[in-house]
């Protein structure tokens, strides 16, 4: 038979071994970010271009007439160059690779940024085609972020490219 | 001393205290830390229990889940509610256990030698209950999923696995679809499988394994959830948005602190942690360690084949093959990677009575560091050497309390490598011989280094196992005394007691045996 003295120590025992648990289950709260912040998360799967050449008609001369394609495409994408600035600072440069142990994959690019919520200028500038210079895809706009809001900047050629959602 | 071997030896005699102390409320049967493996194994039945009824019930779908879940809480708060928090708190629970299983089976060493295997296989399992603990979290789908789906993709997307980022699937609230659940739900029974087949192979090696606790601790565990279940009922957050940020959470730190420690730090730092912290556990075994024990020896002339050494040998070291020149008898052998050094086999051989005549007494099974035929010399010797009113043999485990502060004109102190190897024989051969009583100090119980030689020395003793203690033996010339490692002033004061209790006891004595004597008679 227990003793009463071992009984009372078990109950505490268990006792304590619950609230421990109980705690530590739910408490103490956590947050990610701050309460008067907004997540702008950037994320972006594309296929860079190809760097295509034009064939002169003397090589598509050599070629078998069922192959006289009149650009010669390599398997490789392009590497993507991307800026992104807020409020008309930069906040991002990057140069995305396509995957693929033949650099045919897509590239991509995942990152998060915290804004203290409010107006925020955003612009997003892409070049998928290294080969030329400049950006063939930019979008900026006036943003209003509310607090704890995400928004996402993604890029869909049949959205019309760069796009804030 | 290396800076690991002093980290351990702390951790070690801090655990020690701990589980001493907890001997006093629970007794060494129902002491939580002793037994951490077996309540572990007990919690993980308790939340598959659960985890079943809650499959059961639940849809599976974006929206559904929450739903159905939510429903669990608050309308059937009786049978899923409580099933529910029950399922989260005993995995909690497990976490905990586990945590302390592994550093207590660290501190005290037990990581090396013929308990690799054991170690090896319980690294992975660590891996696995993070796995399906944070899967589980994600079905809820709410604000406290989409921060640990989130969260977990962006830090395995720093791992050069995904083609495309992984975290892309939480982007936005349209991004997700039901399959998403499906998928996960599988994964959460999956993963728990896995992990039960893991114990398996974990426990695979040792015999009579602790699987569950005692009955007592099991109910008292299961009280204690039951009464916070219901104190404070397992919710879920709001309802998960991905296109909002998790506000304050209610937050499970025992199986995702993982991404607050992110969050503070980095993907590099934290997977550099991981995997450093696993690597570290699978080298620890294979640093140099002090050179094992010889092992447990056969001698086929001796060994009858009984398989009483199986039987009692906690490591399953022994299994039994045809003799090699006795048709139809079988033989001990010994495998050497699994054997512990424990001696327990040689307690166990009926060829162990130090009562046959032999000059050298060759048993079974012996220990090269211990035979039996030293110990019958020892305790002779120090039979023939007593002085003193009341004369005392004891018996004490090398690795248990220390003993050796006892020996006096009058008190012969004889350590073993285990007490489990101590053949029940020879107390009746020393009361024989000119002892007037025998203490036994064991460790207590659940306490013994090779798990089961305080268990088997008692019911040997007490006359329920074989190769048991004689009958004729009187009971009040025997004392068994269960000593942890830091008790050695209550040794002592339980050795004086039993010396005033012989002393007052005009108890029978059994007739005197002389081996030598009636061997040249
Ligand atoms: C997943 C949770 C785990 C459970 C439920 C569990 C359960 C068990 C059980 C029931 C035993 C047998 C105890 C006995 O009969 O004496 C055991 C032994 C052992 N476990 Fe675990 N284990 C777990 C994780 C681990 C981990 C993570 C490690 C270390 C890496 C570990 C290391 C050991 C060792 C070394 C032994 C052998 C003890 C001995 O030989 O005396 N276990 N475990
Ligand atoms: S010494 Fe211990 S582990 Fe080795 S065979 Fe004998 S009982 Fe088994
Ligand atoms: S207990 Fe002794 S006799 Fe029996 S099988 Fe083992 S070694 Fe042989």
């Amino acid at each position: 038979m227990l003793k009463p003295a071992a009984i009372v120590g078990q109950l505490i025992l268990y006792g304590a071994f619950a609230a421990f648990i109980g705690y530590f289950a739910t408490s103490p709260k956590y947050r990610q970010i701050p309460d008067d912040v907004a997540l702008i998360k950037l994320s972006i799967s594309h296929l860079g271009d190809r760097e295509c050449r034009k064939r002169t008609p003397e090589e598509l001369a050599k070629l078998p007439p069922n192959m006289r394609a009149p650009m010669d495409c390599p398997r490789e994408r392009s590497d993507i160059r991307l800026e992104v600035d807020f409020d008309g600072q930069p906040a991002f440069r990057t140069v995305m690779h396509p995957t693929g142990l033949y650099k045919d994959g897509v590239s991509t690019v995942y990152k998060r940024f915290e804004l203290k919520a409010g107006k925020h200028q955003v612009a997003v500038r892409m070049n998928d085609k290294l080969i030329k210079p400049g950006f063939n895809f930019s979008k900026e706009a006036e943003v209003t972020l509310v607090p704890g809001q995400v928004m996402v900047i993604d890029f869909n050629p049949d959205h019309g490219g760069l796009f804030f959602k | 001393m290396s800076l690991h071997a002093a980290l351990r030896n702390g951790t070690k005699s801090v655990f020690l205290r701990f589980e001493e102390a907890l001997d006093a409320p629970f007794g060494g049967e129902d002491n939580p830390l002793r037994h951490l493996g077996a309540l572990g194994l007990y919690l993980l039945w308790i939340t598959v229990g659960s985890g079943l009824y809650l499959y059961a019930v639940l849809d599976t779908g974006i929206d559904a889940v929450y739903r159905s879940i939510g429903y669990l809480s608050s309308e059937q708060w009786y049978l899923g509610g409580i099933l529910r928090s029950l399922h989260r708190y005993a995995s909690d629970g497990f976490m905990l256990l586990m945590l302390l299983h592994l550093v207590r089976e660290w501190s005290y060493g037990r990581y090396h030698g013929f308990r690799l295997y054991s170690w090896m296989t319980g690294v992975p399992l660590i891996w696995l209950a993070y796995i399906a603990g944070i899967g589980g979290y994600w079905i809820v789908w709410d604000q406290l999923a989409q921060l640990s789906a989130t969260a977990t993709t962006e830090l395995l997307d720093w791992l050069p696995i995904f083609s495309e980022p992984s975290a892309r699937n939480f982007m936005a609230p349209d991004s997700i679809n039901d399959r998403f659940f499906t998928m996960l739900v599988f994964l959460h029974l999956g993963v728990p499988l896995l992990l039960i087949l893991g114990l398996w192979a974990h426990v695979h090696r040792i015999s009579h394994v602790d699987y569950l606790p005692s009955r007592r601790s099991m109910l008292g565990t299961l009280a204690a959830l039951l009464v916070l279940s219901l104190l404070k009922p397992a919710l879920s957050n709001p309802p998960a948005n991905l296109a909002t940020v998790p506000g304050d959470l209610g937050f499970d730190w025992f199986i995702l602190f993982i991404h607050p420690l992110t969050d503070l730090s980095s993907p590099a730092l934290i997977w550099t942690l991981l995997f450093g912290l696993t690597a570290l556990l699978f080298i620890l075994p294979v640093l140099p360690h002090p050179q094992p024990q010889p092992v447990a020896t056969v001698d086929a002339a001796n060994c009858t084949g009984c398989d009483r050494c199986l039987a009692d040998c906690p490591y399953a070291a022994i299994s039994m093959q045809p003799h090699p020149r006795r048709p139809g008898w079988q033989l001990a052998v010994v495998d050497a990677d699994l054997c512990a050094a424990c001696g327990i086999c040689a307690g166990a051989c009926p060829s162990s009575t130090p009562f046959r005549r032999q000059e050298t007494l060759l048993t079974g099974i012996d220990m090269p560091q211990q035979p039996v035929n030293a110990l019958r010399e020892q305790l002779e010797q120090a039979l023939a050497q007593f002085t003193g009113r009341s004369r005392i043999v004891v018996f004490s485990c090398a690795r248990g309390a220390d003993a050796s502060t006892l020996a006096a004109a009058d008190t012969a102190v004889i350590p073993l490598l285990c007490t489990g190897m101590l053949p029940p024989a020879f107390v009746e051969y020393a009361l024989r011989g000119g002892a007037d009583g025998v203490f036994v100090s064991t460790c207590r119980s659940g306490g013994c280094d090779f798990r089961l030689g305080e268990r088997w020395t008692s019911e040997r003793l007490l006359g329920q196992r074989e190769p048991h203690l004689r009958k004729t033996v009187p009971a009040a010339r025997l004392q068994l005394y269960p000593a942890a490692a830091h008790d050695s002033r209550n040794l002592a004061n339980a050795l004086a007691e039993f010396r005033t209790r012989l002393e007052s006891v005009s108890s029978e004595k059994l007739p005197p045996y002389q081996r030598k004597a009636s061997y040249h008679a």
